[in-house]
């Protein structure tokens, strides 16, 4: 009964995908296409038979709606089209390649934030109003304020310049050249689920069936871990697609200041040099990554907790 | 009846010498607590919340008035004092940037710009966000799941993006920032007033007063925006440090406020280029938004506390 009450949500959740992604690539293209300027600007203008002819092979001669028309129908062929200013570079590579660099970190990140941010809630939780739940509270409360920007020119002049002991950008693959940047990227995400367990630990450890295990006598290494994290943990799986959100946001920072070859500095790159192609491929990507993540941690969320009811409209 | 009245003033004075909340009771028997008392001794009990908020008021002023105090101004260049460490004797408080000019100075009027985007685009999403939540609150069935699917749609876009998009797209005029910074942040206040006047449409007490036969505007005003402002003010405060860091974000990647005018996130940017030789032109402006988001949150955070008629524990 409940199991089918999640397949229908799911159903129409699913069908709800389609207008997001829609709208996503309707707002991207033809954000990108109002903005003055083009590609093939330069200091030098181009000799115009040339201009014509680039604009030519990429269609855009073309009336704005057809080569809209047209993109839509290489996205469903998933081919982003060639990128302007990686020339010889389809932006299909240029996201292959960036990407597993970008998703080590990202995901790696997740992980320490996860296992991290859990451990620091529940500890605050089970000593509530105690120095380490004051101090474990203000830690994240720092965390969530301290600008990533901030953190890692701190951490590169502490650790990396004056102590020597870790590379201050670049990538290789090494497991040094990562401490920093999956650091940086985690902290904030650390400090709100920290933030989040706490909260709801503190709730489900005043809950009737927490004092019924307990008055039972069961130690408290199974009352906490078998009846209270599951439902504690609750609110940190619904966090888990605004916190991948935030993580590939914050990519793009954490890769520009680390020199990180990743697809969050093609971005940047991309937006200021209006390289049309590569912007939209990688705003289109990450869009569709973070959606569906969030229509996954949503069904995740549904088969969790079992008092959740969708039929009633939300 | 003439002794009477002298006795209760009597009691009323005595009492009042060694206990001044007895004093206040007796002085005003029948008049109980509003709701915005009880929040406002519950924001005051909260110790970081006040100190927040002391901090805060401090850095207004500063923000406001800081610059006058100094000898320089935030656009000379001290060709005398390139980089220099921060010192009382040459007036740079703060020390100086690779041009010469004045940390101190430049980190206060950054803060201006910080601060007024951080109100200025709250605002403006304040006012889409309450209007669009009201409205499909208010009326809820067809209206309301569809304009919620729209925000559901709007709200799963990486909406960073959009607003470097926006920037790339249209320029960085300071306009367009607090434009675009509102018209992304609004998503969250729509759903919370949205969800809040679906539930207080629905209470007992509306219900009791609609059939004391109250008109529909008394309901609203004496009952659901009381309640609603609660909440509004809870998330504009936990809004405005958000949207600082959006804008501190836009503008260290370059696109955000542009020279002559600054903001801390774009004095962070220049800071970190020579923060090896000069730490402490990154070192003040990052303390400074630091410091400001840190008591933002604090504040916020004292006064959903104490405001959540949820939580009245």
């Amino acid at each position: 009964m409940i199991q089918e009450d999640i397949v229908r949500h799911g159903i129409s959740r699913l069908m709800g995908l389609v207008p997001t992604l829609l709208m996503l690539i309707t707002i991207a293209f033809f954000l990108i296409r109002v903005a003055p300027g083009g590609p093939f600007d330069s200091e030098k203008p181009l000799p115009p038979e040339i201009r014509a002819n680039l604009d030519a092979k990429y269609h855009l001669d073309e009336p704005l709606i057809q080569q809209y028309f047209r993109y839509l129908g290489q996205i469903l062929v998933l081919d982003f089209g060639p990128s302007y200013q990686y020339k010889d570079w389809t932006v299909n590579e240029l996201i292959a390649r960036g990407f597993p660099v970008s998703l080590t970190i990202g995901a790696l990140a997740m992980v320490l934030a996860f296992v991290l941010g859990t451990l620091i809630g529940i500890t605050a939780a089970l000593r509530q109003n105690s120095w380490v739940d004051y101090g474990a509270m203000g830690f994240a409360m720092l965390g969530m304020s301290i600008p990533n920007f901030v953190i890692a020119p701190a951490l590169i002049l502490l650790l990396a310049v004056n102590a020597g002991w870790l590379p201050a950008g670049g990538w290789d693959w090494s497991i040094q050249r990562m401490v920093l940047p999956v650091i940086t990227l985690a902290l904030p995400v650390i400090a709100y689920i920290a933030r989040l367990t706490r909260g709801s630990m503190i709730e489900v450890l005043h809950s009737n069936y927490i004092r019924t295990a307990r008055s039972k006598g069961l130690p408290k290494r199974i009352v906490i871990g078998r009846h209270a994290l599951k439902p504690a943990l609750l609110p940190v799986i619904s966090y888990m697609g605004p916190a991948t959100a935030g993580l590939i946001t914050g990519s793009v920072i954490v890769e520009q200041i680390y020199s990180i070859p990743g697809i969050g500095s093609y971005f940047v790159q991309g937006a200021l040099n209006r390289d049309y192609t590569l912007v939209m491929g990688v705003v289109i990507f990450y869009g569709v990554i973070i959606i569906v993540l969030n229509f996954i941690v949503d069904m995740l969320y549904a088969w969790l907790n079992p008092r959740i009811r969708y039929d009633e409209g939300r | 009846m003439r002794g009477l009245f002298r006795f209760s003033q009597v009691l009323s004075t005595d009492v009042a010498a060694d206990d001044p909340f007895a004093a206040a009771l007796a002085q005003e028997p029948i008049k109980g607590r509003s709701l915005w008392a009880d929040a406002w001794h519950r924001v005051l009990r909260n110790r970081a919340a006040v100190t927040s908020g002391i901090v805060m008021l401090v850095m207004v002023m500063l923000v406001i008035f800081g610059p006058m105090l100094s000898e320089w101004s935030g656009d000379y260049t001290d060709w005398d004092h390139t980089s220099s460490p921060p010192n009382l004797e040459t007036g740079h408080w703060f020390g100086t940037d690779a041009v010469g000019r004045d940390i101190f100075v430049r980190t206060l009027q950054g803060g201006r710009i910080s601060l007024l985007v951080g109100v200025v685009a709250t605002l403006v999403s304040l006012v889409i966000g309450v209007s669009y939540g009201a409205i499909a609150g208010y009326y809820g069935g067809t209206t309301d799941r569809l304009m919620m699917r729209a925000v559901d749609i709007i709200y799963a876009l990486p909406f960073m993006f959009f607003v470097i998009l926006l920037m790339v797209v249209f320029g960085r005029h300071i306009l367009l920032i607090f434009v675009a910074i509102g018209a992304v942040n609004w998503l969250d206040m729509a759903r919370i007033v949205r969800g809040q006047t679906l539930g207080l449409k629905n209470t007992e007490y509306v219900e009791a007063a609609r059939a004391c036969g109250v008109g529909h505007w008394a309901i609203i005003r004496r009952h659901i925006v009381p309640n609603l402002i609660g909440v509004v003010i809870v998330y504009v405060t936990l809004t405005i440090p958000q949207v600082i860091l959006v804008e501190s974000f836009l503008s260290f990647l370059g696109l955000g406020v542009q020279e002559p005018m600054s903001s801390w996130g774009a004095l962070v940017n220049d800071g970190a280029q020579d923060m090896e030789s000069a730490p402490w032109t990154l070192a003040f402006p990052a303390a400074f938004l630091t410091i400001t988001l840190y008591c933002f949150n604090y504040i916020g955070d004292g006064l959903r506390d104490a405001l959540d008629p949820k939580d009245k524990s």
